[in-house]
């Protein structure tokens, strides 16, 4: 710690002002109709922890069901019923109302106009509507939930879908809602990110938390409509037989995959994305030294959006397309492993020779580094056909997309709260208990998920309720891993709530960052700058002389 | 204030990008429907009226053109003018949706629906061995209800958006130093005729 204070800019001289976005205009009306992007961010950041809470309910239930074949929870009976609509709410919740939308919504929104040195994004109102977009699908998915719950699998293939009895016509229509909240966050970004950054400011001098989050917000505008298409033709095909999907009067089931696919295919990088503009920011941040090879990273951050778009195809090896498509598609995805590639090198020549310091938010990336290598490389493994004709539908598929989902996004944006936490509260939360976190949620993620690469490569089917006697021990494993996993986050939580028991004495810079939030007071006034920042320093620059007069 | 306009033009820009992939996903599914029913599809279009999609087609250019005119009347702050060519635009649009209106019960009538309720036409060749129709006709209608339908919806808001912008305009809001609205609702509303422009050759003309 005694480091970074000799980062601290100029205006930690200052005194601290009194009047911060937190307790400038206080007062519920004036929180709900506000479009200042820092609060924003922060009512999403609760509406999205409140999701992850939900859906984290719903796998550990879904975990401690599978614990033996007897497929009970507490004594009560598991039926095939109950325990296809846990999982499909596990899915769905943490798809659509957590991980789309948390790092852009929730960090993305507070971080990136302070970042940019703007006042606030290029449409405010726009904004607002957002967030209000969100909790509409959000409670129309909770609705939909009591109601009937759905049965499908949050991917909602048809024929099942669509002859199903259950709310699904009310979950998809909450998707399509929470679709639009996404578009215009995407629309967003990306006019903000082309026109309101500080002067001096050119593309290749913004943090890369910026490219990441630009090149998500491009996949957002592009790949959501398809989404949107697609739940209203599911929509259409439940409530009038419109026949597209049904073989009986003509119409194809896969289509369904393909189209559904073409949007899940981009939504998976909208989800990492993110999660990997989040550690550009903290590996040059905690090594105290510039982004090894900046312009690699922003430009695989954007071609990874542009190849995201043409892999979908590997999701349906075994659906009965042609030989020749699923050839093209599996080359194509050893392809787009090459940017997630360059990063990962990049951030580890970042660090080499840095001048490490092992904060939480650090613990985080460096957990991640593991992890989402662990999760890409099987990627590939799944992308290879002749692997993936044994591997699909089995637990192998499970674990591998939590690994690149929790292990790398959720992992990132964890690490991120705590990297923003000063800067939004004013407060610092403990680093002895952010460490014990992170050790078990390493710990009891590996547990669970590592055990499910296992579980996979011996054959157990996904989405089954019940498997055979000698599955039991690794399933029992894993599921002991899901409670120190759980464990581990419920301790995260709290350590970050207790911090907002103390008083506002973070500093501006506790970390000793480049980039232009840092310059501004912790929490930031409404206005976020005193005076419009003028960018004087590049980012990640740590050379010593120009530290020196920062 | 240039800044302003010109990141509220990106914004609605990439709006319209939105747009464009929302029914790119239909025209796809369209156009692998036709692959899969040539001859179904070739024959079913013939019951559309290309009279009545032809007169669709003039009356939204004509309202592109007022459109643009507007624009242009806000440009130069006459506001008379403005509110005058927004209002034609809106009755090129009800006009749109009245044709429409007559078209649609024609289908109704005549059955030329989608599979579940479709009823054979004596035209029909495409048959199986006991005489049924193939799924392809209705198939045909499917689509063509789901595409127009969404474009008629798209020309219905876009009906209120003008609307407001016409209101708007009256009360004297707009003129060459801010018309930001009245351009924005300018481009949704080519788009929204780009799609006509996209849709009614694809169904009413080509063989």
């Amino acid at each position: 710690m005694e480091q970074s204070l000799k980062f601290h800019s100029k205006v930690a001289d200052l005194p601290r002002p009194v009047k911060n976005y937190l307790n400038n205009d206080p007062g519920i009306w004036s929180w709900m109709t506000t479009i200042d992007h820092k609060r924003i961010g922060v009512m999403y950041l609760v509406g999205v922890m409140s999701a992850f809470l939900i859906g984290g309910i719903f796998a550990l239930l879904v975990r401690l069901s599978l614990l033996t074949t007897h497929h009970t929870i507490f004594g009560i009976q598991v039926t095939a019923e109950v325990y296809n609509r846990m999982f499909t709410l596990h899915g769905a919740i943490m798809v659509f109302l957590f991980i789309i939308p948390s790092v852009p919504a929730a960090l993305g929104n507070f971080v990136l106009p302070l970042m940019l040195g703007a006042k606030d994004v290029a449409f405010p109102r726009l904004n607002l509507a957002s967030f209000y977009l969100w909790v509409t699908g959000a409670v129309m998915a909770v609705a939909s939930m009591i109601i009937g719950a759905v049965d499908t699998g949050w991917t909602f293939y048809t024929p099942y879908s669509t002859t199903t009895s259950g709310t699904v016509t009310l979950m998809t229509m909450a998707v399509f809602v929470l679709g639009f909240s996404s578009i215009f966050t995407g629309i967003n970004f990306v006019a903000t990110v082309h026109k309101l950054r500080a002067p001096g400011m050119g593309w290749f001098d913004m943090p890369l938390f910026v490219w990441g989050i630009y090149s998500t917000a491009i996949i957002q505008v592009l790949a959501t409509p398809v989404l949107g298409i697609t739940l209203v033709l599911l929509a259409l095909e439940r409530v009038f037989n419109i026949g597209i999907f049904d073989p009986k009067i003509g119409g194809d089931p896969v289509l369904f995959q393909h189209f559904f696919w073409f949007y899940s295919h981009p939504a998976v990088y909208i989800m990492i994305l993110p999660g990997m503009a989040i550690i550009s920011e903290l590996i040059p941040t905690f090594s105290k030294k510039t982004m090894f090879g900046y312009r690699a990273v922003a430009y695989s951050s954007v071609s990874l959006a542009l190849l995201s778009f043409i892999v979908w195809g590997h999701h349906m090896f075994v659906a009965g397309q042609s030989q020749l498509a699923t050839v093209v598609f599996s080359a194509l995805t050893f392809l787009v492993a090459i940017p997630s590639g360059v990063k990962m090198f990049n951030w580890l020549g970042t660090m080499y020779k840095g001048n490490i310091s092992l904060e939480t938010p650090m613990l985080y990336a460096i957990s991640f580094l593991l992890l989402f290598a662990i999760g890409g490389l099987t990627g590939i493994f799944l992308g290879t056909l002749s692997v993936d004709v044994h591997l699909t539908d089995t637990y192998f598929v499970v674990a591998h997309f939590h690994y690149v989902m929790m292990g790398g996004t959720v992992i990132a944006f964890i690490g991120g709260v705590h990297y923003w936490w000063p800067k939004m509260t004013g407060r610092m939360y403990s680093e002895k208990w952010g460490a014990i976190g992170c050790a078990l949620v390493f710990w009891g993620f590996n547990q669970t998920f590592l055990t499910q690469f296992f579980l996979g490569s011996k054959g157990m089917p996904r989405r089954y309720y019940n498997y055979l006697d000698q599955f039991q021990p690794l399933h029992a494993f894993s599921t002991y891993g899901s409670w120190i996993l759980g464990a581990g986050l419920f301790l995260t939580a709290i350590n970050l709530l207790a911090s907002l028991r103390k008083p506002m004495d973070a500093p501006d810079n506790p970390w000793g960052g480049t980039t232009l939030e840092w310059t501004t007071s912790s929490p930031p006034i409404t206005h976020n700058f005193e005076d419009q920042p003028v960018l004087e320093r590049a980012p990640y620059d740590y050379r010593p002389e120009v530290v020196a007069h920062s | 204030m240039e800044q302003q306009f010109d990141t509220s033009k990106i914004g609605m820009w990439l709006f319209l990008a939105t747009e464009v992939l929302l029914f790119g996903g239909l025209f796809v599914g369209f156009g692998l429907m036709q692959a899969r029913y040539p001859q179904e599809f070739i024959e079913a279009h013939e019951h559309l009226q290309r009279p009545l999609g032809a007169l669709n087609t003039v009356v939204l250019l004509i309202s592109s053109f007022t459109m643009v005119m507007g624009v242009n009347a806000a440009q130069r702050s006459d506001k008379k003018k403005l509110v005058m060519f927004l209002t034609l635009t809106i009755i090129c649009a009800c006009i749109f949706l009245g044709v429409k209106y007559f078209e649609y019960s024609h289908k109704f009538e005549e059955h030329l629906l989608p599979p579940r309720w479709y009823h054979a036409q004596a035209t029909d060749t495409v048959r199986d061995a006991q005489g049924n129709v193939s799924h392809g006709y209705g198939t045909f209608f499917a689509f063509y209800f789901m595409m127009t339908g969404l474009h008629g919806i798209h020309i219905l808001v876009g009906i209120f958006l003008l609307a407001w912008i016409a209101v708007r305009a009256n009360r004297g809001e707009f003129s060459h130093a801010y018309y930001t609205p009245v351009d924005l609702v300018g481009l949704y509303w080519h788009l929204v005729d780009l799609i006509w422009i996209y849709l009614f050759p694809l169904y009413y003309l080509i063989k």
